[in-house]
């Protein structure tokens, strides 16, 4: 074979397994930070908020205020996203609310914080209040 | 003939000693490494904590009181309500999650000999120089009332860790008994920086102040397993 050519062709080939790369990059990494913000919150939410996110974790049935239900569409809209990245990476104190919320800020990198946020929007199937 | 009488004599408890140490070895790496790490992972994080089946012991040593060890290794009593890794072991219900009984197995239990022998040599895993430093916790009374308020209502420890058996949160290991179980220091450390010990462990790190964590340590070191405090 032409050894031109084949160069050619395998520029052509990696252009092109490049450009497929490209157009599945946005979904799979989307997908990606999904699955690890369910493992986050499967790991360190669940405690309180519950396995189905409705606020009934196994800790809540003691606690003097009740955990948020991040199910709850009404109630989670109300919330900005700044708002549930500051409480989570700094605690409920920081937003005016509960100690018994604390700050995850050592233990969530700030991706894996936005990340949460995210995720928690397609818990609740809400948007951000206007 | 008396000479070579006390030599074969230390021969015979050096062999001895020996001989216990390799025996809580081979106990500990036949019964307990299904489920324990006696090494420190080569992945610290996520990943191991939700494939191991129990907490970490290769910092036993520098964790636990011998003399608790020995006897929870013959009657073992569960510490963490909800299992390890906590999540895999709740059912939903119509009130709050609950711990699914049905998945949790009961922890194997040791003969009084085994028992020592393997807490002989779970106390010579040490943790690395500096995690658990010797005389961190001051020993400083508290006031039981004063602990419990910081314990639960000011620094929020309570939502997850019980101090009374059957109440408080169920995520976090039981602290009625932690006086019995745990050394002081390593209270103090834990409570400092759990992700120290536990990369990624479901434990916060609060940045809490030095009055703070002698006065959490002296709280749980006080727990007589009652709910009160003696």
């Amino acid at each position: 074979m032409n050894p031109i050519r084949s160069v050619s062709m395998h520029v052509l080939a990696a252009a092109s397994a490049a450009c497929l790369t490209l157009a599945a990059a946005p979904a799979s990494a989307a997908a990606d930070q999904h699955a690890r913000a369910q493992r986050n919150y499967d790991t360190y939410c669940v405690q309180c908020h519950g396995i189905e996110r409705n606020g009934k974790g196994i800790n809540s049935k003691n606690m003097s205020v009740q955990p948020r239900d991040h199910s709850d569409a009404k109630g989670m809209t109300d919330i900005p996203d700044d708002e549930l990245l500051h409480a989570i990476q700094d605690g409920g104190l920081a937003v005016n609310k509960s100690v018994l919320m604390p700050a995850w800020g050592n233990v969530l990198s700030p991706e894996e914080i936005k990340e949460m946020v995210a995720y928690l929007r397609h818990v609740c199937n809400c948007g951000i209040s206007q | 003939m008396k000479r070579a009488t006390v030599i074969a004599a230390v021969v015979g408890l050096a062999a001895s000693a020996s001989g216990h140490a390799q025996n809580g070895q081979s106990i500990v790496e036949s019964q307990c490494i299904a489920c324990h790490a006696v090494a420190k992972p080569d992945k610290a994080g996520i990943d191991h904590l939700w494939e191991r089946k129990g907490p970490d012991l290769h910092y036993a040593g520098s964790k636990f009181n011998q003399a608790w060890l020995e006897s929870w290794l013959q009657n073992p009593a569960r510490i963490r309500p909800a299992g390890e890794l906590y999540t895999k072991h709740l059912k939903a219900t119509d009130a709050e999650d609950a711990v699914d009984e049905t998945t949790l197995q009961p922890h194997v239990k040791l003969s009084a000999a085994d028992a020592k022998a393997a807490a002989e040599y779970l106390m010579s895993l040490k943790a690395p120089d500096g995690l658990v430093q010797a005389g961190a916790f001051k020993g400083g009374k508290v006031s039981p009332s004063m602990g419990a308020m910081f314990f639960n209502k000011l620094r929020g420890c309570g939502a997850c860790h019980s101090t009374a058996s059957g109440t408080g949160g169920a995520s976090g290991a039981e602290l009625h008994t932690a006086a019995e179980r745990l050394q002081p220091d390593y209270i103090y450390a834990y409570v400092k920086d759990p992700q120290a010990f536990d990369p990624g462990i479901w434990m916060p790190t609060l940045n809490l102040s030095e009055p703070d964590l002698q006065r959490l340590t002296g709280y749980i070191v006080q727990l007589n397993g009652k709910g009160a405090t003696p």
